[in-house]
């Protein structure tokens, strides 16, 4: 039930009138407060690598080139959406990138059982869903470590994949399943950089703009109060784990199509990736704070560093060392920064 | 008022502070105090909640840094950078929290940090054993020190704190309110305790609120009040009032200002709740424009018995009925729906959210009333804010600081603030004003009197006396789980209560 | 009464069990010589949970372990390379030092810039991959180009083990000292049981959580010798992943990711659970591929079960009550 404006309780045009001192909504207003912010200093970062890229290499410019360039990130940020949400509420998965192999070996059952393409988007996408359901309940259920679940169900997850399939692997996916890994939706637009734009777009406003996203920051803050005022924090953290693991499904999917096959050790090391792509944007680790457009900005930074590194021809292990660099530098150097100031 | 020139030709303290210091962000929780302690005598520190012993007792324990001002040990300015620089030097601390380690055993919880060694520097582990039970011993703990802490009870685990102390050969002994957990027999072998530490020639500094505690044990007295010194002297040049009026700064009946509320119909009524392990068949009623307290030692199963009521824990049995509905409540959540709220005595833990900002604070529990169709909306939120702060008289630079960076006492406002707009019927406080300075305390209870006339029906819970008696209009008090008594009118009296709530008897025997 | 009920007496159970399951369709497993093998293949594992469990205790994880392993690793295969003549115990040394070196660069990111051990551990794992990458040029360095004597140590028989399975016994015996007759040991306990208490005590929370970090980035370099030699090739993606099961080793040994609790022969049944699932599934002729899945199980079952056995009691007033009168 919404309550309009004309509550003369708190009414903008009342509140002033009752008594006690007034006290000013903000100090900063709300644009001071964006520039100062993580995500400004994250986008300068962006904007020096693009320039930096541009004249590293006379390819970087080219609208097709930097369009291969998104695939670098779109599906681990599809999945950086919804493990944003969940690091703020103060859990973790890391169990994403073995969601991705099994919600592929399904939908490799499924299209050898000789199903066509909804059928086996829908397999993924259940599959991602169950998974999450898996761990939400080992840990909204019976009170269990996030980390220590996931880093469970990620040998889980992966093991049941590698149990079917063993060393090998299921190719032949439908001709119109390629839609979602290859596929074009406008131009230079890719089906799957139409589906993280569209994701960003609906993540920020979950997140910022509706109760919901307000509860998981209350929850990731402090659990306990947040119970004590009435959110249903098991409620919310089972969602959020719901959601995870969809996320995980859809990346299975688009993975999946793009490769064009499915084997057991589809999608290694993504979890790490996705948990810095998170952080980078500035989201918490400890829970309670970071915002979608910090975590939109940090998939944009890994992408054109991989690419901009690959153009130059650096081997794929060495711009590991770069990303690694990034996730302990943005942190360290904020703090080295006020240890240095502080004296 | 003290006549401090007299005593320092009679004995130099062991340990003073001189014009201490110390400021965190938005209070001064100490400002330039001054404190002596003398050898083979108590000092009792006397303050209310909020008047900075907990930051003096961590200040002398080398946990917080002073601002400025100095700390002398016989006359020297010396320095306690560290938990165990000031260990070092002869301070030990019976802290107030528990702090202690539960996988641990009671030896080792003895022990840790100053071992006996052995062999290549190896913790002698029979001595240590052999030790800690002698000292258990003699204090008459029957605790077996090879025992997990975690196996301990709350009692016991505070004869371990105090073995600890005595572990380490101090000079000087800080017992913060030591009898907080405490049964009036084990109270009474600590007495004998500080007797004998006394009579061994350490200085001790007891912090206590229980005034007959001070005047059965302190030699000397020293009075803060809002982080400031107001005073010292020698208890036999005192009396109680005079100590309280020190204390307060005021006359008591200045602080309560209860206004004559209209008492209405019945709103809430519990029957027969609970609890396997917590509390037993507690039945009361609540009505319209009541102030109903809560009085009971620490310990006594109140605050269990209000989280039970808004749905944290599960009663075994019970019924509540709110307005005469039966009303089953499961979760804080159908509490708030029902009308019920409750303000928890841990503000940093359970009441407030202090990361968050102020606005999103107080909306918490009424997003349902200020978002449309599940979409929060700034406008709305920052006017219900306001209208309630306002009404608390919140002082804050913003309504997007985060709460954390407010006093105590503004903290609590908020909590409170956030639950008045849900437009409850019942509103259970819980401490509700531990640890907050004499405005805010003053603020907080006027608005609880105000609410009552303006016919909410209130729950406080409360350890301190001088608040029941001042406040409520009927009290239960409760002891070990369970309901004492039921007092009002003649019958209440700060007597019947200490009485009631530590089962002592008509003829002064315990239970 | 308490030893029964104790998780190392029930972990130790369970392995008996299996043993005695197997034993049943193949003797030939439990037969002395082949349980020896199965202690010294599981031996890197052993040593490197024991790191990561004074880790845990302080409530950190060291998700590096296993780069550092690999990047300590590589070191010594090119120190060797470089200089055959060089006695291997000086290798054995320098890897002791470069794998404390490499656990320090964590240690002094958690303690003095107070980075979340996950996020530190995170980035250091991947940045050690990636400079084993630089220094190799990505290329293997193969058995052949090793000498005799680096590549032989591991494998020397004493009574029937190789020195590998004796290292491992030998840090099982330091670490047991260490942690329950030490004070820095049992610091790590305080720390992580009750950093708050720990701090009025007078033990430095991070100061322990950087000594922690210390002893695991050791063991991992320890680990990262006798790896190479005992495989006698190094590359880049050696022992890839090997992180999981060394936090799974501690998970199954009782090690309480909430710090605090967890003991050394804990730890050390931990990881030889997953060492004789390893060894076994061949052996009973399933395959491989199972491994992975079983372990996986094992680990969410164990933390299942520490998580019932280790719930705190809440205070009881009724009880006490009960007791008074």
């Amino acid at each position: 039930m919404t309550i309009t404006t004309t509550d003369p309780d708190y009414s903008p045009k009342t509140a002033t009138t009752t008594a006690g001192r007034r006290i000013p909504d903000r100090l900063t207003p709300p644009m001071v407060r964006a520039i100062k912010s993580w995500e400004s200093l994250l986008l300068l970062v962006a904007v020096g690598i693009f320039i930096l890229n541009s004249f590293a290499s006379p390819y970087f410019l080219d609208a097709w080139n930097l369009s291969d360039a998104t695939f670098n990130f779109t599906e681990k940020a599809m999945i950086a959406f919804a493990m944003a949400l969940l690091i703020i509420a103060g859990e973790i998965d890391l169990s994403v990138a073995a969601i991705i192999a099994l919600a592929s070996t399904a939908m490799g059952l499924m299209m050898q059982a000789g199903f066509d393409t909804p059928m086996i988007v829908a397999t993924g996408l259940m599959t991602g869903l169950i998974c999450g359901a898996f761990n939400g309940v080992l840990v909204t259920r019976l009170g269990l470590p996030s980390i220590v679940v996931t880093i469970g169900t990620m040998s889980l997850f992966r093991g049941i994949s590698y149990i079917v399939l063993g060393d090998g692997a299921f190719r032949g996916y439908p001709e119109s399943f390629s839609w979602f890994g290859q596929g074009y939706v406008f131009w230079v637009i890719s089906t799957e950089l139409a589906i993280f734009a569209i994701l960003a777009v609906i993540y920020g406003v979950v997140l910022h703009k509706t109760n919901f996203g307000r509860a998981v920051y209350a929850v990731g803050n402090n659990a306990t109060a947040a119970m004590f005022s009435g959110i249903r924090v098991a409620r919310v953290k089972m969602i959020l784990f719901l959601l995870t693991g969809l996320m995980s499904g859809l990346a299975a999917v688009c993975l999946t199509s793009r490769l064009g096959s499915t084997r057991p050790s589809i999608a290694t090391g993504f979890e790490l990736e996705v948990v810095t792509m998170v952080v980078l944007g500035g989201i918490n680790i400890l829970g309670g704070s970071g915002s979608i457009p910090g975590v939109v900005i940090a998939a944009f930074v890994m992408g054109l560093v991989t690419f901009g590194l690959g153009l130059l021809n650096v081997p794929g292990i060495v711009m590991s060392i770069v990303i690694g660099a990034l996730l302990i530098g943005v942190i360290a150097l904020p703090r080295l920064w006020q240890k240095f100031r502080r004296g | 008022m003290g006549n401090l020139a007299a005593d320092a030709s009679a004995a130099h303290p062991v340990l003073a502070l001189d014009g201490i210091t110390k400021t965190f962000p938005g209070v001064k929780a100490l400002d330039s105090v001054r404190l002596h302690l003398f050898p083979g005598e108590v000092t009792a520190l006397i303050g209310e909640n909020g008047a900075g012993k907990s930051t003096v007792v961590k200040t002398l324990t080398g946990i917080y840094q002073p601002d400025s001002g100095q700390i002398l040990m016989d006359g020297q300015p010396v320095q306690f950078p560290t938990a165990q620089s000031a260990a070092d030097a002869g301070v030990t601390a019976i802290h107030q929290e528990t702090v202690l380690f539960e996988e641990l055993s009671v030896a080792e919880n003895i022990y840790i940090g100053h071992a006996p060694r052995g062999a290549f520097k190896m913790i002698d582990r029979r001595k240590m054993r052999d030790d800690a039970a002698r000292i258990l011993t003699s204090i008459g703990a029957k605790i077996d020190p090879m025992v997990r802490l975690k196996d301990l009870g709350i009692a016991s685990r505070h004869l371990v704190a105090i073995a600890r102390a005595l572990s380490i050969d101090a000079r000087v002994v800080i017992m913060d309110e030591p009898t907080a957990a405490l049964s009036q027999k084990e109270i009474e072998e600590l007495y004998e305790l500080v007797d004998h530490l006394k009579a061994q020639g350490k200085a001790i500094l007891f912090i206590s609120h229980k005034f007959d505690e001070i005047f059965r044990i302190a030699d000397r007295w020293t009075v803060f009040r809002d982080g400031q010194f107001i005073g010292e002297g020698l208890m036999s040049e005192v009396d109680e009032s005079d100590l309280v009026r020190r204390m307060v700064g005021r006359s008591v009946d200045q602080i309560y200002p209860k206004r004559a509320a209209v008492i209405g119909n019945e709103v809430l009524k519990v029957v027969g709740y609970s609890h396997a392990t917590e509390f037993e068949d507690i039945n009361f009623t609540l009505n319209r424009g009541e102030i109903l307290g809560f009085y009971g030692l620490v310990g006594a199963g109140r605050s269990e018995f209000m989280q039970s009521l808004i749905g944290i824990t599960r009663p075994t049995k019970g019924v509540t009925r709110v307005g005469g509905d039966i009303c089953v409540i499961r979760s804080p959540a159908d509490a708030v729906d029902a009308g019920i709220v409750y303000v928890p005595e841990d503000r940093g833990k359970q009441g407030a959210i202090l990361d968050m900002p102020i606005f999103q604070n107080v909306t918490l529990p009424s997003l349902g009333r200020t978002s449309k169709n599940g979409f929060t909306r700034m406008a709305e939120e920052f006017a219900l804010a306001r209208t309630y702060t306002q009404r608390l008289d919140l002082r804050a630079a913003s309504l997007d600081t985060p709460v954390g960076s407010l006093s105590g006492g503004n903290q609590q406002k908020v909590v409170i603030a956030k639950w008045l707009a849900t437009k409850p019927r019942v509103i259970i406080l819980d401490e509700p004003t531990k640890g907050i300075d004499i405005g805010s305390k003053a603020a907080v209870h006027d608005f609880m009197s105000e609410l009552a006339a303006q016919g909410l029906s209130v729950i406080m819970v409360s350890s301190e006396i001088p608040e029941i008696m001042g406040m409520s209009d009927r009290v239960i008090v409760m002891r070990e789980g369970r309901i004492a008594a039921e007092l009002s009118g003649d019958a209440l009296s700060p007597e019947t209560l200490v009485r009631h709530a530590a089962g002592i008897t008509a003829k002064g025997e315990a239970a | 009464m308490n030893v029964l009920k104790s998780r190392e007496t029930i972990l130790f159970a369970a392995i008996l069990a299996l043993l005695m399951l197997i034993a049943t369709r193949f003797p030939g497993f439990v037969a002395p010589t082949n349980l020896l093998n199965v202690w010294a293949d599981t031996s890197p594992l052993m040593i490197l949970a024991l790191g990561q469990m004074v880790v845990i205790l302080t409530r950190c994880i060291d998700l590096s372990v296993a780069a550092n392993l690999a990047l300590t690793g590589m070191v010594c295969a090119m120190i060797n390379v470089a200089m055959p003549g060089l006695p291997v115990i000086v290798i054995v040394g320098a890897a002791l030092i470069m794998g404390a070196a490499l656990g320090a660069v964590n240690g002094l990111l958690v303690w003095k810039l107070s980075i979340p051990p996950i996020v530190v551990t995170l980035g250091t794992m991947t940045i050690f991959r990636g400079i084993i990458f630089l220094i190799s040029d990505g290329q293997w360095i193969n058995a052949h180009e090793m000498s005799a004597s680096f590549t032989a140590l591991p494998r020397i028989q004493v009574l029937g083990l190789p020195l590998l399975g004796w290292t491992a016994v030998l840090v099982a015996l330091i670490m047991g000292i260490m942690m329950s007759r030490t004070a820095p040991g049992r610091a790590f306990f305080a720390v992580g049981g009750n950093p708050h208490a720990a701090v009025y005590t007078g033990i430095d929370v991070g100061r322990t959580q950087f000594w922690a970090f210390v002893i695991s980035g050791m063991l991992a370099g320890l680990a990262g010798y006798l790896w190479i030699a005992r495989y006698a090739v190094a590359y880049v993606d050696i022992a890839g992943g090997f992180e999981l099961d060394v936090v799974a080793a501690c998970v199954i040994g009782g090690i309480s990711i909430a710090g605090g609790v967890g003991t050394v022969v804990g730890t050390i049944l931990g990881a030889l659970f997953l060492g004789l699932i390893k060894n076994a599934l061949p052996v009973v002729d399933i395959s491989p591929f199972w491994q992975l899945a079983i372990s996986g199980a094992a680990i969410i079952m164990a933390v299942t079960f520490n998580s019932r056995t280790g719930r705190t009691k809440g205070r009881i007033i009724l009880k006490s009550a009960e007791i008074a009168q």
